[in-house]
């Protein structure tokens, strides 16, 4: 059994360090009981360590999406103004943002699922140390008894052992997210700096073209109906202009 | 026998299945030689299947030690790898 006995050994080992050698076995359940509470209190920990990172990353996810939206609306914006090109410049951003998105999806995913076994992981030993409270106590009183003392010496690293386990599915789970915490702060920057967000800041060029189209008709049409309402008059600004330039002229210096 | 797969739980598992297990056992062991990821992680869903099937889910209330432990469920080659190069006391000088 290669792999099998080896990891058995692995976990031996651990489990071991976990153990202090306790000279009354008495002794050793109530030590065992500590690092039991100290173990689910870990757990609980790094679940909710879990929950922050997929947190995190929701409101990530929120917020290019909520940019990816605006994008989507400047391109139909842009489009009912005739200006294709437009359009197409900002769907073409609309589509890394949602590369980005796609990838905070797997993260998100991916962090549920850690999230999920810490879970899964704390209930289990919570039900162990429950038991474990009362059996202590029920073998405390039997240890006089030399096949009890062996069972002690059993309950004790059985209990231990799992403890080793779940302290492995805790690290396991604490790399996984420090690798996406990693991402999951260059994506912050990335937000913060404004690199993603100018794209669709409220300023951001394809926003001002769109507001400048829209300037340019609202000005059209305005003018239009002034020429309408003045009529074919005569601008009678030449001629100012020219009596202006005459008595430039005129003035002694 | 008892056998733990980590971070799931423990089952019983008959003994009469110890030299099916050693077989997939092998098989893994193989892959990880090899530094084969398929193959790793076919052997090792094989291995979890089988101790899954032929075994029974031990409580959560029972204490016994395992004789046995297979590596997490979905665990990849390079972890398994790692994990079996940081506690060298048990690499290499196994003789089967």
């Amino acid at each position: 059994m290669g792999v099998m006995k080896r990891m058995s050994g692995i976990l031996q080992a651990k489990t071991n360090k976990l153990l202090d050698k306790a000279e009354d076995p008495r002794e050793s359940l109530d030590l065992s009981y500590q690092k039991q509470l100290e173990s689910l209190q870990k757990v609980r920990r790094s679940v909710a360590d879990v929950t922050t990172a997929k947190k995190r990353i929701e409101l990530q996810a929120t917020q290019l999406q909520g940019q990816a939206d605006k994008l989507q609306n400047q391109a139909k914006a842009a489009l009912s103004q005739g200006n294709e090109d437009l359009a197409r410049e900002a769907l073409s951003r609309r589509a890394a943002l949602a590369d980005q998105l796609t990838d905070l999806k797997t993260q998100h995913d991916q962090v549920s699922a850690q999230e999920q076994k810490l879970i899964d992981t704390a209930q289990k030993l919570q039900t162990q140390v429950d038991s474990f409270r009362t059996k202590k106590e029920t073998m405390k009183a039997t240890y006089t008894a030399a096949e009890a003392q062996t069972k002690i010496g059993e309950a004790v690293s059985g209990i231990s052992e799992s403890m080793s386990d779940a302290g492995m599915s805790m690290q396991r789970a604490q790399d996984k997210i420090d690798g996406m915490q990693a991402r999951a702060g260059a994506m912050d920057e990335l937000l913060a700096s404004g690199a993603l967000t100018d794209l669709t800041n409220p300023v951001d060029d394809i926003q001002a073209q769109l507001n400048k189209a829209g300037t340019t008709s609202q000005v059209d049409a305005e003018l239009a109906a002034l020429k309408a309402e003045v009529g074919a008059g005569t601008p009678p600004a030449p001629e100012l202009g020219a009596a202006e330039a005459t008595s430039a002229e005129e003035t002694p210096s | 026998m008892i056998v733990r797969i980590l971070g799931e739980g423990q089952y019983t598992v008959p003994e009469d299945q110890r030299a099916a297990l050693a077989k997939l056992d092998d098989a893994i062991a193989e892959a990880v030689d090899h530094g084969d990821e398929d193959r790793f992680a076919e052997a090792l869903a094989a291995l979890t299947a089988e101790v899954r099937s032929s075994g029974e889910a031990l409580a959560d209330d029972n204490f016994a030690p395992s004789d046995l432990v297979v590596p997490f469920s979905d665990a990849t080659l390079d972890e398994t790898k790692a994990l079996l190069a940081d506690h060298g006391e048990s690499t290499g000088s196994d003789d089967h």
